[in-house]
């Protein structure tokens, strides 16, 4: 069997160069009255973490730019989403 | 990011030879197609000799070499590659027609009297340039995979291969409560591994990617041949996989779009392919402009032949063939019903029960169709089905 390694440390074997800028914004008004969150299950690189008063504390450094939180996000307007700046962003490179 | 083979041929007439150069890992002659259920997997496992040599059938390779020494090629023959750089919107004429595009840089606008859009699977271009209806997560899923380090001759050794040769098994029945499917591949000195799942069910779910990857890992089958395997990388990637009925309006005035961006990717099962769709379209919309900028018309009515000539070839007519493929393939019982039922009649034709008198196969599959909740009937308008769709 493989070793499983923890989240963290997944997301360590994946090249990063992170913006200054957010590419990804997410309005937390519009999570706070979200009550299936399906960011939080789907985002591959588990970006989305729901806080205790209802909303979503998120990060955009690790993003694989892959688009599902905005497709699966059922609430209009929550999530912004656009590529990051020119340079910037993940780099696959065994993929 | 892509997860799986790529099918090369149609670079024969752009770049002879061009096995003699290209940058890929293992050149695949054997094909797995597999069903599964938590304990049983049964698979057709196909290997050919003539895979192995040119002009070869498919091959493993990391997109960040394989599309570096495709833009190599581009840049060789004149044209100008500008990586680094974000094409954040479109460029407009007055009347609306496309004139370029706009990117992060500064002063970087870039007037053009065409623009290719091949932006990939969210095309932010197609989608401004109103080429695609409302979004529906229902035509796309994503596909998460693990690339893990194994010795290059405990990768031949482990799935029977020569140094060079290259596997590829593609899974059905082994993404838990999602709709989906698994995959898994030889590299040169790295197999991966991953699964690739219906947006809506992964949104309604509560298993994450990486646990069903985890699950895939751990099946009795799939174990031994990536145990040890050290994860190298993790990656994941949406794929637009509603077939034709997806597709959208693929040119307008000034535009022309292609690859994953104009939802040319094949998810139909036994076949699944998408780098050679992204690469015919891509070739066809440059050879589209080369003409509409000679003869001085590039609007979506001069633009039109590109849509004609995707139905004479393989990009669409494979994708209006197979259109009902996708929907067939993520249905529930394809999903669940039938790998336990296939696993179960061969697991009781094969199963010696002595004393007990062998069962015929007609009463076996009675009894498993039953087992597994099928009915003969559907079986049998899905059987139809299968043959109108593939056939």
């Amino acid at each position: 069997m493989t070793v499983e390694v923890s989240f963290e440390d997944r997301m360590e074997t994946v090249e990063f160069r992170v913006s200054p800028d957010p590419h990804i914004v997410v309005d937390g008004d519009s999570c706070r009255g979200c009550t299936t969150k399906e960011c939080v299950t789907a985002c591959p690189a588990n970006l989305f973490v729901p806080t205790a008063d209802g909303g979503i504390l998120f990060n955009y450094e690790q993003c694989f730019e892959c688009g599902t939180c905005y497709m699966v996000c059922n609430t209009k307007g929550a999530i912004t989403w656009h590529y990051p700046e020119g340079g910037h962003g993940v780099v696959f490179l065994r993929s | 990011m892509y997860g799986g083979v790529i099918y090369a041929r149609i670079l024969d007439d752009l770049i002879p030879n061009w096995w003699e150069e290209a940058p890929v890992q293992r050149w695949v002659t054997r094909r797995a197609t597999m069903v599964m259920t938590p304990t049983q997997s049964l698979s057709l496992d196909y290997r050919t000799q003539a895979w192995g040599k040119p002009p070869y059938n498919g091959a493993t390779a990391y997109r960040s070499e394989f599309d570096a020494w495709l833009a190599s090629k581009a840049s060789d023959a004149g044209a100008t590659v500008v990586c680094e750089t974000t094409a954040v919107g479109l460029r407009r004429a007055d009347d609306g027609t496309v004139s370029g595009i706009r990117t992060d840089r500064p002063d970087g606008d870039i007037s053009s009297r065409l623009v290719v859009a091949c932006d990939g699977v969210n095309s932010f271009l197609a989608k401004e340039a109103g080429l695609y209806p409302e979004l529906d997560p229902g035509n796309y899923t994503l596909g998460a995979k693990e690339v893990l380090a194994l010795p290059a001759e405990t990768i031949d050794q482990r799935f029977g291969l020569s140094p060079g040769e290259g596997v590829d098994f593609e899974i059905l029945g082994c993404t838990g409560d999602v709709p989906g499917g698994g995959f898994l591949y030889t590299n040169s000195d790295t197999v991966s591994v991953g699964v690739v799942l219906s947006l809506p069910g992964l949104a309604q779910s509560k298993s994450r990617p990486e646990q069903l990857i985890r699950s895939l890992k751990e099946h009795p089958t799939i174990s031994p041949l990536v145990e040890g395997g050290e994860l190298v990388e993790y990656s994941a990637h949406l794929i637009p996989e509603g077939g034709y009925d997806m597709v959208p309006q693929l040119y307008g005035n000034g535009i022309l779009v292609a690859g994953d961006a104009a939802a040319l990717c094949l998810a139909a099962g036994i076949w699944l392919e998408g780098v050679n769709f992204a690469i015919a379209s891509g070739s066809i919309a440059g050879q589209v402009a080369v003409e509409a900028l000679g003869s001085g018309d590039t609007s979506a009515r001069g633009l039109a032949t590109y849509r004609k000539r995707l139905e004479k070839n393989f990009v669409l007519a494979d994708h209006k063939k197979l259109r009902n493929a996708p929907h067939l393939l993520l249905s529930e019982r394809v999903q669940t019903r039938y790998p336990q039922l296939m696993c179960n009649l061969v697991e009781g034709l094969f199963t010696v029960t002595n004393p007990t008198p062998k069962s015929g196969a007609i009463a076996l599959t009675r009894r498993e169709a039953k087992r597994a909740g099928v009915r003969i009937g559907q079986l049998l308008r899905d059987s139809v089905s299968a043959i109108r769709t593939f056939g």
